[in-house]
């Protein structure tokens, strides 16, 4: 049972990934392919990573596999802010339609 | 530096030296992706795109080592040929005049296809050639034979800190003089660089440093017995140094001048007090006794480490820390 949520889960995790990557190529600049793609990205790395954890039973992996996705999640927010802020400051204005 | 092949090590195939068609599918987009980075590296339309690629590139060298089950080497290449090169190469891209930064590269080669192709073929035959004649088991049998002598359970760390360890105190020798050279050529550079507003960054370092340096003694602690030890470890202790510099840390005033000069130095001191030790007490020059073979191990292992990190964040520093205003981190 906890077999098959953990693949349901990490499927929706890779649609996520792809959604994600879909937005980074298709949309217009580099704040809204931010937008896209940081959170997209987040939430399906933290979905494969549920997904992996319920194929685990070992509890220390399992507490692994949540760290890693917490570090992520800072680091993640702090990147994509860096960028945008380099972005600004260089002139890049908002896309606008 | 490649680990020896080890009982314990998990097989990537399944068993019968035949790998899946997935691996075999992962592997060859592995080595695709890897192809197209370098030759974009190399051939990019502006310097950014090329400093990008050669990180990236950099990542996926590192999953490729671990492919090759050396997941030593892979640590090595993720903290250095990504993170603190791709940090080196972008602060440098920063510093380039505007113009300059997303400028098209003049060609630096004009050389039709044909004489590349042959040249490359002509490499790799010769590659191939050479990796054809060399001894087939390598000397992993070896290692894992003098195993019991070693005082570390670790096959790579027994390589560098015993069987080899006039190697690494080499290595560790030219990295202070590349240190030297560097603060002999001027003061650093990255302290007169403005800085764009992100309070976001100095709250992530806040947050990660202090498992910048867990880590840092985790990997020290975990070389003993495997994939870690002291160039890891100093890797990521530099790795953890840069971000705070890039935040807008500076190295504080108490510890400039003498600390830090110990602090670079520690790791070749240890090793050389050691191996003029050993002469003195042994007989030999940096022949460990067996039964203090662990201990002596352990102590050079936290004086590398720690100088490692100390002198790659100096590196990246390029020069002796300068006085300048603003709060010490």
């Amino acid at each position: 049972m906890s077999m098959l949520a953990g693949i349901v889960l990490i499927v929706l995790g890779l649609l996520f990934f792809l959604s994600g990557t879909v937005g980074l190529l298709r949309f217009p600049d580099v704040f809204t392919r931010l937008h896209a793609l940081s959170k997209a990205d987040t939430l399906a790395l933290g979905l494969v990573c549920a997904g992996l954890a319920l194929h685990e039973d070992d509890g220390a992996l399992q507490l692994k596999l949540l760290l890693i996705w917490l570090l992520v999640i800072v680091s993640g927010a702090t990147c994509a802010s860096l960028i945008a802020r380099a972005a600004l400051a260089h002139g890049i204005r908002p896309w606008q339609r | 530096m490649r680990a020896p092949p080890s009982p314990t090590a998990s097989d990537p195939g399944n068993g019968d030296g035949l790998m899946h068609p997935v691996e075999i599918t992962f592997d060859a987009l592995l080595l695709f992706s890897m192809v197209v980075l370098a030759w974009q590296g190399v051939h990019a339309r502006n310097m950014f795109r090329a400093v990008v690629s050669f990180i990236m590139f950099g990542l996926l060298t590192a999953v490729a080592w671990v492919r090759l089950e050396a997941p030593d080497i892979a640590l090595a290449e993720a903290s250095l040929g990504a993170g603190l090169t791709g940090a080196l190469l972008l602060a440098t891209l920063g510093r380039l005049a505007p113009e300059r930064r997303g400028a098209r590269r003049p060609k630096v080669v004009k050389l039709s296809t044909l004489p590349w192709l042959t040249m490359g073929l002509a490499g790799t035959t010769v590659l191939l050639a050479v990796t054809l004649t060399l001894p087939a088991p390598g000397l992993g049998e070896a290692v894992l034979a003098a195993m019991p002598a070693a005082g570390v359970d670790s096959p790579v760390t027994a390589v560098l800190l015993n069987f080899r360890a006039w190697d690494t105190l080499l290595e560790i020798g030219v990295m202070l003089l590349a240190v030297i050279a560097l603060w002999s050529l001027g003061q650093d550079v990255l302290a007169s660089k403005p800085r764009l507003p992100a309070p976001a960054l100095p709250a992530l370092v806040r947050l990660l440093f202090p498992l910048f340096v867990l880590s840092t003694f985790y990997l020290l602690w975990r070389g003993g017995h495997g994939p870690g030890g002291a160039f890891p470890a100093g890797a990521l202790l530099a790795a953890g140094l840069v971000l705070a510099l890039l935040a807008g840390a500076q190295v504080p005033e108490r510890m400039r001048g003498a600390p830090l000069r110990w602090a670079l130095g520690a790791g070749l001191f240890a090793f050389l007090v050691v191996a003029v030790g050993l002469m003195w007490a042994v007989g030999t020059f940096f022949a460990y006794p067996p039964q203090h073979a662990s201990i002596l191990i352990a102590i050079i292992e936290i004086a590398a480490g720690l100088s490692i990190g100390v002198m790659l964040t100096a590196l990246f520093l390029g020069g002796e820390p300068t006085d300048i205003k603003g709060g010490g981190k």
